[in-house]
């Protein structure tokens, strides 16, 4: 059986070809996914969108109680190739903020506002920042882990 | 002396038998022109990310079967595949035969809904619906026969499925694949050519392939603007590298296109399901190995799949736990919604529900 995995960029190759990109934006990297700060998201995922990787396929937001991150699943549709680039959005729970990929790709402006509307995370440079899925005036973010 | 027109705003939904579930949009008329949408979403928001948290992760199978109802065995095998790579648990051969034929059976059942409705929303009241739901229902009979429900049908398992299928399920699934091609060709000689269809959707709710990728969309959506990307294809998965086909395209990109693409796919699932039977061998159908509680080693994984209507991907993290951490859900049907807006305005009114019903939605994975 073909193992998805051959068709995911390792950690490595990943890491490499952003610091082409942006310079010290890498601060870690796994087997198969990489780790940037959050005040380089724009000009990485630019670059990286220019090498190839035409579609955002996933935003995800995790919460690790500690921190949240956000987890970008990307896909190259001419070199058959995905990767994954996850942010830390700053330390503690207070007000999570990252910059909103929407510039960069469309496919994220519904992806983006669902993570805001259960997760809390909020989106800078997004114009239409509001809940998707809950109504306005809801108290809370129901997939944190405090949310009971 | 020109006729002075104002603009006039209308609520279509929730509660509408065109929105294929508990859509919502606020639709504002030019006369008879669509000039601007608003799509509300959450009636059906059942959380079922965050009920994942606190399953087992064999009991997350029955909630992704509810989350796109209409494809639940394809729902299983995306969610079931990115179990296997996170906890490393190697399938049986004859269970993962056993998951394509069920998933390409599903691909026909939703196909057919997604016609059907499509021309239901294009006036063609009943008689198109009627015929592609009575084919529907023998699938959702072979599923009865295969797992003993014929909608949520949870049949799939880490490893495998639960059971193997039983002797009277190979006679009705012959019976099936005899049938089938003929009434794909009905529905050619009906539709394909009809001259209202053409009129219809011809050049309407056209979106160049660039938009289209840039929006994330997926599936047929994107085939039909002529963008040749089947995960099957080009990323295999299960035993889908064992099997050929041909991935049916257009170019047009228009209502039409979207239409002809899903028709035309039906006929190459079938070609799989032929190769999946000429390939099964008798064996397990789950290695007894697999324990009943599964707990993963930590970390994460991703895995998507084409499923009827566009990539399904699960995105699961483990603590270490018998429970996902993190269970996130690629929803095609929500993302590929993105472009609703642009797809609509400048249309008529009367093409707002035939060019929603081309995108193919389900709202139970919309909201989830």
């Amino acid at each position: 059986m073909a193992t998805t995995a051959s068709f995911h960029a390792t950690g490595e190759d990943l890491a490499a070809q952003i610091e082409t990109i942006a310079s010290g934006a890498v601060i870690g990297s796994g087997t198969y996914d990489v780790s940037i700060s959050s005040d380089q998201v724009l000009p990485v995922m630019a670059g990286l969108k220019d090498a190839g990787y035409e579609m955002l396929i996933a935003v995800t937001g995790v919460d690790y109680v500690g921190y949240f991150e956000m987890v970008y699943h990307l896909l190259s549709l001419s070199q058959n190739r995905r990767a994954v680039v996850k942010v830390r959005c700053g330390e503690g729970r207070v007000d999570p903020v990252v910059p909103s990929v929407v510039p960069i790709w469309r496919g994220a402006e519904l992806q983006e506002r669902e993570v805001y509307d259960l997760m809390g995370i909020r989106f800078e440079g997004h114009d239409g920042m509001k809940r998707i899925f809950l109504w306005e005036g809801f108290e809370g973010h129901p997939q944190r882990k405090d949310f009971l | 002396m020109p006729l002075s027109t104002q603009p006039i705003t209308i609520n279509v939904g929730p509660q509408h038998p065109s929105t294929h579930g508990v859509f919502r949009m606020r639709v504002t008329f030019d006369g008879e022109q669509i000039v601007d949408v608003e799509p509300i979403f959450g009636y059906l928001h059942r959380g079922s990310e965050k009920l994942a948290e606190s399953r087992t992760y064999t009991q997350v199978v029955t909630l992704t079967d509810r989350m796109d109802y209409v494809a639940s065995m394809t729902n299983n095998q995306s969610y079931i595949l990115s179990v296997e790579k996170l906890a490393g648990i190697e399938p049986a051969e004859r269970g993962v035969w056993l998951r394509m034929i069920a998933a390409e059976l599903q691909r026909i059942a939703s196909h057919l809904v997604a016609t059907g409705f499509f021309l239901q929303d294009l006036g063609a009241l009943g008689t198109p619906l009627i015929y592609m739901m009575r084919e529907r229902e023998q699938i959702l009979e072979l599923f009865e026969r295969l797992c003993g429900a014929r909608i949520t049908n949870s049949y799939m398992r880490p490893g495998g499925v639960f059971m193997d299928a039983p002797d009277d399920f190979w006679p009705a699934l012959d019976r099936f694949m005899a049938e089938m091609p003929h009434r794909i060709d009905e529905y050619e000689d009906l539709i394909s050519g009809n001259e209202i269809v053409a009129a219809r959707c011809d050049g309407v709710a056209v979106v160049d392939s660039q938009t289209l990728i840039d929006a994330s969309v997926t599936g047929p959506m994107l085939r039909a603007s002529g963008v040749d990307w089947d995960l099957r294809h080009r990323q295999p998965y299960e035993y889908y590298d064992r099997v050929t086909f041909n991935r049916p395209l257009a170019t047009a990109s228009d209502n039409y296109a979207r239409y002809i693409v899903r028709i035309h796919e039906m006929r190459e699932s079938l070609g799989i399901i032929k190769q999946c039977l000429e390939q099964i061998e008798p064996g397990p159908v789950r290695p007894e190995e697999v324990p009943a509680l599964i707990r993963p080693p930590v970390g994460d994984s991703y895995v998507g799949t084409e499923c009827p209507k566009g990539e399904l991907g699960f995105y699961l993290v483990s603590d270490g736990g018998v429970a996902p951490y993190r269970c996130k859900v690629r929803a095609p049907s929500l993302i590929n919604l993105t472009l609703l807006r642009e797809m609509l305005i400048g249309d008529k009114m009367a093409d707002l529900f035939v060019t929603f019903g081309s995108i193919d939605i389900n709202m139970g994975e919309v909201d989830r």
